[in-house]
This record gives structure tokens, sequence and C-alpha cells, in this order.
């Protein structure tokens, strides 16, 4: 089923220099696959259109069930120098959320469970 | 838990900070050491331009006063404090301790270490005599080109100069531009005597370090996943507890707020994350696709299986240059149809600076409320939108354009579209714009300059 990123993944951003960084983090182990699948480079400059100038980057953190992103030339020259509201990025991580990805029905209502505080989310190696 | 554990406990993640995290830290429960990191990149420039209005100044100057008020729990708890609030002028820090600590009656004198050397300003035309371009890590151009604008330049330094401080016993030490992370890792190096090339378990401690750094943002601060439900009115900060294998419990004292939970962990250990495995330090690469994260519960999170490999022969320098002037305009618009009357009087403004024939290198208009971080294109509810803020932001070389763009702003409050307000602030500033440039250097040019001295007091 097509969903949010913010309903099977968390996140964070940062800054260095002019290239933002973005931690997107399954809720459970079983949902990151489909993370590597769906949350590709491509899509997310798309998805950043409005910010990103440069190439986007992807790593894989098999170990965390995350994704780090590079999305380089994205913070209006970056530090002090920059004009935007957000030149350090920190509001990307909650942006990447709104992403629409494609997941099983079955690994959705595990995470939607985590949301809802039923049971915990889990890193990998966890059962 | 087997062996002995070593507990560094994080009290500050920027200068500015929240002060009381690290009296908190000190006084609910026991740690064996304070890390307070206070530099960020734009930090060094605003610490040099302080230095050059007053050769007094140039440090974190919250530091001094928060350490007169601990100074007798600290003697009393044998809790040590690692920071790099020495800024561009760790000795001015330390006079002022030193002064400020003559009025403090403590158990012990206070032992004081300063670790200088980093700073490379003064040496900038030597360095660059004896070759070291020290070129723009992003863009590759010679620092020639930019030489009579550089500010500030400092190299960033690992964990020998705290190792030799520890060892002679300091109870404070204060750097200049060490890496945050070995203010943490520094300690751990220290407690356990792991070898300088057991890269492992010192890329262990980076990543302990890396958690650290950032204050309360590993223990619930800025954590997205379930925000909510976190207690932030008076939040524990992060503490390491470490162990001589090179693995460690984050955690936080009992009965604070907060909240360390694997989610809050990994939210931190992915923050400002470039290549994950490639992490450079001064004191090794460590390889944070090898981090294994494991939820105790109670907030305690067990991190381990950490790798690392050799450092390499260079150190980075931070450079901060003179790059022209900046300001930024706000005013807020009210509906019906805020965003047209914001855009209107984004056209009215642009209009009137170029009739009076000024040129900028960059305007940029962002209409807050309507898409403004991530630059979205407003949609067509955009249109019902109660009110939006206008930003306007310019930059230029010189400062006459950029002073003209402040005057311009107040105009629109009369003489540009209506329902408008938010002008409570007065006429913007016109702030001077520190570019940054990242290079490298080889270490031992950095490494013969670096000196730990000790005073007591």
């Amino acid at each position: 089923m097509k969903v949010p990123l913010s309903r099977v993944a968390f996140a964070r951003s940062g800054d260095k220099g002019d290239t933002a960084n973005v931690g997107v983090i399954a809720l459970v182990p079983e949902a990151y696959e489909h993370l590597v699948s769906q949350v590709t480079p491509e899509r997310v400059k798309a998805h950043f259109a409005g910010v990103c100038r440069g190439d986007v980057e992807r790593f894989e953190l098999p170990n965390l069930s995350a994704l780090n992103f590079l999305l380089h030339e994205s913070l209006g020259g970056g530090g002090t120098v920059s004009l935007m509201l957000d030149a350090q990025g920190k509001t990307f991580g909650a942006g990447i959320l709104a992403l629409e990805v494609e997941v099983p029905e079955a690994v959705v209502a595990v995470c939607d469970r985590v949301v809802a505080g039923e049971i915990p989310g889990r890193p990998p190696g966890e059962e | 838990m087997a062996g002995r554990i070593v507990r560094v406990a994080s009290g500050q993640g920027f200068w500015g900070d929240w002060q009381e995290a690290p009296k908190l830290q000190v006084r609910s429960g026991d740690i064996d050491y304070l890390m307070l990191d206070y530099l960020a990149e734009i930090t060094m420039s605003i610490l040099q331009k302080q230095r050059v209005k007053n050769p007094a100044a140039g440090y974190a100057r919250d530091f001094v006063p928060l350490m007169l008020d601990l100074a007798p729990e600290l003697v009393e708890g044998g809790v040590r404090v690692v920071t790099n609030a020495g800024g561009v002028n760790p000795a001015a820090c330390r006079d002022a301790l030193v002064a400020g600590l003559a009025d403090v009656a403590t158990a012990r004198p206070l032992r004081i270490a300063i670790v200088t050397g980093d700073d490379l300003m003064e040496r900038l035309g030597d360095l660059l005599d004896a070759g070291h371009e020290l070129r723009n890590m992003e863009t590759g151009a010679p620092l020639s080109d930019i030489r009579e604008r550089v500010y500030s330049a400092n190299a960033y330094i690992g964990m020998e100069p705290i190792l030799e401080a520890l060892e002679r016993g300091a109870d404070i030490i204060v750097t200049g531009r060490s890496t945050d992370t070995a203010l943490t890792y520094g300690p751990l190096v220290h407690e356990f005597g792991w070898a300088l090339d057991d890269w492992d378990r010192i890329a262990a401690g980076v990543v302990a370090g890396h958690i650290n750094e950032c204050g309360a943002q590993a223990a619930g601060g800025n954590t997205l996943f379930d925000w909510e439900g976190v207690d932030l009115e008076v939040p524990g900060y992060p503490i390491i507890e470490a162990t001589a294998d090179g693995t460690f419990v984050v955690t936080k004292h009992p009965g604070l707020g907060g909240r360390v939970t694997w989610s809050s962990v990994t939210e931190q250990l992915v923050y400002e994350m470039g290549d994950p495995a490639d992490y450079i330090t001064p004191d090794c690469v460590a390889d944070f696709g090898t981090v294994r994260v494991a939820d105790l519960g109670g907030d305690r999170v067990r991190v381990s299986g950490v790798t690392g490999g050799p450092r390499t022969d260079l150190l980075k320098v931070s450079i901060a240059y003179h790059d022209g002037f900046k300001a930024t305009g706000s005013l807020t618009y009210a509906g019906p149809d805020a965003l047209a009357k914001a855009r209107r009087a984004d056209e009215v403004l642009r209009a009137r600076l170029d009739r009076a024939g000024w040129a900028f290198d960059e305007v940029r208009t962002e209409f807050v409320g309507a898409g403004a971080c991530l630059g979205l294109e407003p949609g067509p509810s955009a249109a019902d939108l109660p009110e939006v803020g206008l930003r306007v932001g310019v930059r230029a070389p010189d400062r006459a354009p950029v002073e003209a763009f402040t005057r311009e702003i107040a105009p629109l409050i009369l003489a540009g579209p209506p329902s408008v307000t938010g002008f409570a602030g007065g006429r913007p500033r016109v702030q001077e714009v520190m570019a940054y440039w990242p290079a490298l250097i080889d270490r031992t040019a950095v490494e013969s300059e670096l000196r730990v001295e000790v005073s007591d007091a």
C-alpha cells in the first residue's frame, strides 16, 4: 500500500557546509528493505527540488536500519553565507517523511502499532 | 556488566545551550567526567571577532561562572571537566577562571590545564611560505585567493594534549578547537589505558563522543520519533557509561526528564553524518556501519561492535574569512489573501531597490507559513492562509547596498500592501558574512606547536 514515509520511518537532519544530511530510520527492521528499494537518491532529489541544487548521495546502514542522504548544494551556500530560513537543513528530516512509499500492508500494520505505542520500535538484531 | 565503568556526562552541545544542564549532570547522580562542547564551525569566527575588540575575550564566557558555581562539588565528587570553551583564547579563559576561583572555597586547589597550538592565525604566513597551500577541500582553490580576508584559522586537534593534561592531574581541561568527540573519548582512553593505535576501541570512543556532543539531542531533545511523549521541561542530558572493552551504555540520570531509547540514540548517530564508513577524526577513522544498538529499557541503550581504522596524516583546518555583508528583513501579512499581499510587497521592495540602482549577489524571498523551510511552491490551499511571513534576505560584497535594503523594509508598512504587522524589532541589522573554508594540513605542522600548560587555583 502507498503511505507517507512517516508511517514506517523517522528521521533527523543536519548540515556540513552547503551540504545537508538527512538520516532516515526504519521503525522496525522489516521496513528497511522497502526504504532501500523506494527511497532512492533520484526521488529524494525530486522531493527537495525547491532547495537541492546539487547531487544526492545515499549510504546504506543496515546495522541501524537507516539510510543516510547527502544533499549537496542545498543550503544556499551554508553557514553564515546562506540567506535561507533553514540554513542548516534542520527541518529536512521532518520534510522527507512526506515522501510516498509502497510498503506491504503487514509491515505498515506493525509500524502503526509502534506509532500507537502498543509495541516498541526496534533496531536490527532485536526480536 | 563486567569490569570498571567510567561515566562521561554531556553538559553542553553548543555555545548558548541550557545552562542548567551541566549543573544537573553534576548534582543528580554519579559521574566521572563532564564534557562541555561549545564550538561550531561559525563559533570560532564569532569568538575571533570578540578577541580582536578585546584581547581578554575570545572564549565561551558562560563557562567561567558555571565552573565557579560547580567548583566545590567537582572537588568533592571527583568530577573532571573537559571542554573546548577556550575558543580562540584558552589562556584568557584560564586567567578568568583562576581569578574567579580565588573567591571560591574548595576542599583543595583545582588544577587547570589549557591546550594551545591549534590556532594557526598567527602562523598562517609561515605555513603558506613553507608550502602548506591549505586548499579548499570543496573547491580546490588555494588559500592565497582569500588570504587577506581570513578571520580565523584553527586546526581540529585530537586527544593527545587531553591525555597529557589528564596524566598531569588536571581537574579542568580547557582547549581551543579540539574535535568535539575527543572531549569524550580522551577521558576513556586515559582511564582504560587504550593504546593510541587500538583503532576499534578509539572508534568506539568516537561514537560515544558523537552521541554526547550535541547535548540533549541523544536523550529526547529535538527527537522526532514520538516527540509528544518526551518530558522536556527538565531534561537529563546523555551520559556514556563505558567499559574497557569499548562497549558502552548511553543513559541519563533517573529523575530528570528526557528519554534515552534506541530511537533517540539512532537519530543522533545519523546526525551530521557523511559517509558512515569514513568518519574521520584526528585519532582514527571510525566506521559507523558497524555500530550495533540495543535498547535495554529504563533509559539505557547499549552500543557495541564499533570498528575503526588508522588515523590519517592530515588534520582538518577550519578557516573563516570575510565574504561581504548580508541582512534579513521580515514582515507579517494577514488574510484574506495573505500570500498575495506578501508577494506584492516583495515585488514593491525589489522594484524600489532596482530603481535606486542597488545590485546584490543574491536576493532571496521566502514566504513563511507557505513552505519556506523546504522551498516548496505554495499550493492552492496557501490562498486561504490566515497570515504569511514575508522574509527577504540580501547579500552583497559591500555594505552600502545591504544598508540601503535595511532602510526599505519599514516604508512597506505605510507605502505597501495592506494588513501588515510584525515590525517590532526595528530596522534589520547588517551582518558581516563569515564564509567557511575547510582545508587539510600535514598534522606534524600543527602537532609540533601543541602545548599543555597546567596551573593550580
